[in-house]
């Protein structure tokens, strides 16, 4: 038994003796690592400079406080519990999550509706796919200023002259806050539903075409098809887009910012713009800690939630 | 995504039932006209109204040229507002990003799937990581690192590189470039290091050639996405003379009559839209879309 031990620590030895001769900087270079090693430099120096320092001083960011001008100095939790005490930060919670939903209502169902649709089209799929596509590539600065002019709330508006046509309106939208955030959505929905239809039909043509003739075999009708198939078919993508489509609403800044500056009232006021607000919205120097403490907190719940909800799904997602 | 893959759902013996053929027919048909009138309206409305005196814009915004057309409205936004020089910046801007992005993925991505040396599995692992903090994470620091930088220690606002270099820390295109790279037959690459290539080599006169469609596809994509980006340029480039078009879309508006200001939309929109109809292939087709997903 000793001596066996005695054996195996010998061969452990002489095994890293042979790993350190194999790590000599000679060695190491002879066998290429240098030109291996500046071909990963371009990489290592900008990750490291511009992702993963970051990351890391976001960590220690969020317990100093930082204003540019003194050093920053540590204040344990403080910078979190102001941002929980701070009344503007459960209505951009609220808001945020208001947001998220009604693009889930408004903006999940539609790309697979029309992407369902338009796999099944047989002459110019490519228009379909195209024209749905297009909005994506307009520059979402651009698309939102566009949108903000639709919204015009006079009556001589875009949308309110169109909905004057059929006698409605004129209505305020972005000017209410009731409707404030509906606007929002609408032209974010607008905004991003093609890549989602593209991810869809790319989807779509994955799904097994011998169970549709198994389907159709029993008796199946298209509606039988679509809900007995194709959409258990498309299960695990669906999954996907959703956290997606959950994780980047949590994250809107653009639409808010841009278009109500987060009101009327707070109606628009949404969490990354509150992370604006505390960093940048200043102009007498910048609250950095609250901000990397609010975005911490937002990229921790984005993180328990994803985990949570991979966790719910993946007995129905693996089926 | 062939348009010549038979349709499944809906066979072709169910096609040639009058009901489906009308029903879903139908549909089809109105979802094309939904698509027109969603997708491609508001950019005509603006390809319109950027060519419509102001006046008829506000009072009649659905009228087509009621009276007559304005073209002054281009001009006028390229010289006076200086769109031209805002656009020059994007350019810019777009070629700088587009030149890191493009560097950093093929000689990481080399580095990681062809020269493989025993530290690849971890930065492999750390830029995985990277691919799951969300964005917002880095904002901030992100913001003060170049303000003051560690061991610079001279501020980076309002220079190129503050935008520039931090494009190229994109995960998504090294793990997208790498997966490409794996798949390119070992074979070859034996055969030229027998014939003396050395990892130089290699890159420039056998992995390079060999990858122009998975490069094309990055540039693409960079070019686009740094067209469209709005927030850091805001941050880092205060002076409006180094602004991108994007940045300045928002004062522009505050600065000048209606029409000027959506011709100076419609100019922004150009370049994406042109790339987007030469590139078609690789939006649709959806490389970069489909392999997010994949994961």
């Amino acid at each position: 038994m000793n001596a066996i031990s005695e054996v195996e620590v010998e061969g452990a030895a002489l095994a890293r003796r042979r790993h350190r001769v194999r790590l000599t900087p000679l060695r190491w270079f002879r066998g290429g690592g240098l030109s291996t090693f500046l071909f990963m430099l371009p990489l290592l120096l900008v990750f490291g400079a511009f992702s993963w320092y970051p990351i890391v001083r976001t960590g220690v960011m969020a317990f100093q406080h930082t204003n540019l001008v003194q050093a920053p100095a540590w204040v344990g939790w403080q910078n979190f519990s102001a941002v929980v005490h701070d009344p503007q930060t459960p209505i951009a919670v609220k808001n945020t999550a208001y947001f998220a939903l009604l693009a889930l209502v408004f903006g999940y169902p539609i790309p697979l509706a029309a992407a369902v649709l338009m796999s099944e089209v047989r002459k110019r799929r490519g228009l379909y796919s195209a024209l749905a596509y297009l909005p994506v590539v307009i520059p979402p600065v651009v698309a939102v200023l566009l949108w903000k002019t639709f919204y015009d709330a006079s009556s001589n508006g875009v949308f309110n002259t169109i909905l004057g046509w059929i006698g409605l309106g004129p209505y305020p939208w972005l000017q209410s806050p009731h409707w404030a955030m509906p606007s929002l959505v609408l032209e974010s929905t607008w905004a991003n539903a093609g890549a989602t239809v593209i991810i869809y039909l790319a989807a779509l043509t994955g799904v097994n075409s011998e169970l549709y003739e198994a389907a159709a075999v029993d008796g199946a009708g298209v509606w039988r098809k679509v809900w007995n198939v194709t959409l258990p078919q498309l299960r695990g993508v669906l999954l996907v887009t959703m956290i997606l489509q959950i994780i980047g609403t949590a994250q809107v800044f653009l639409e808010p910012y841009l278009f109500t500056s987060g009101g009327p009232a707070n109606a628009t006021l949404t969490v990354l713009l509150q992370i604006y607000n505390y960093a940048f919205g200043n102009s007498l120097g910048g609250n950095y800690g609250k901000a990397t403490a609010l975005s911490l907190m937002l990229a921790g719940f984005l993180t328990v939630f994803s985990f949570i909800y991979l966790r719910a799904t993946r007995s129905w997602s693996q089926e | 995504m062939s348009d010549e893959r038979p349709s499944a759902l809906i066979s072709r013996a169910e096609w040639h039932r009058p009901a489906i053929r009308i029903g879903i027919g139908g549909a089809q048909a109105l979802l094309l006209v939904v698509l027109i009138v969603v997708g491609l309206g508001p950019i005509l409305w603006l390809a319109k109204s950027a060519i419509t005196p102001t006046n008829d814009t506000i009072t009649h915004p659905m009228g087509l040229f009621t009276h007559g057309a304005a073209w002054s409205n281009l001009r006028e936004a390229w010289v006076n507002v200086n769109v031209g020089r805002y656009f020059w910046n994007t350019i810019v801007v777009a070629l700088g990003s587009w030149l890191t992005q493009i560097v950093v993925a093929s000689t990481g991505g080399y580095a990681l799937s062809v020269l493989r040396p025993r530290y690849a599995r971890l930065i492999n692992a750390l830029l995985l990581a990277t691919l799951f903090v969300p964005a917002i994470v880095l904002l901030v620091p992100l913001y003060i690192e170049i303000v003051r930088p560690p061991i610079v220690h001279h501020s980076f606002i309002d220079t190129y590189w503050a935008v520039w270099l931090p494009a190229g820390a994109s995960a998504f295109n090294v793990v997208l470039v790498k997966r490409f790279f794996d798949n390119l037959p070992r074979e070859i690459f034996e055969a030229a290091r027998i014939d003396g290539a050395g990892p130089f080599a290699l890159f420039t006169r056998i992995v390079l050639p060999m990858s122009k469609p998975i490069l094309g596809v990055v540039s693409v994509f960079a070019v686009l996405a740094s067209w469209k980006d709005f927030l850091w340029p805001l941050l880092v480039l205060t002076d409006p003379n180094k602004q991108p078009l994007s940045v300045r879309l928002p004062s522009i508006a505050s600065q000048t009559s209606l029409g000027v200001f959506l011709a100076a939309m419609f100019i922004a929109c150009l370049v994406p839209i042109a790339g987007f109809l030469i590139f078609q292939r690789s939006f649709l087709s959806g490389p970069g879309l489909g392999g997010a997903i994949k994961g």
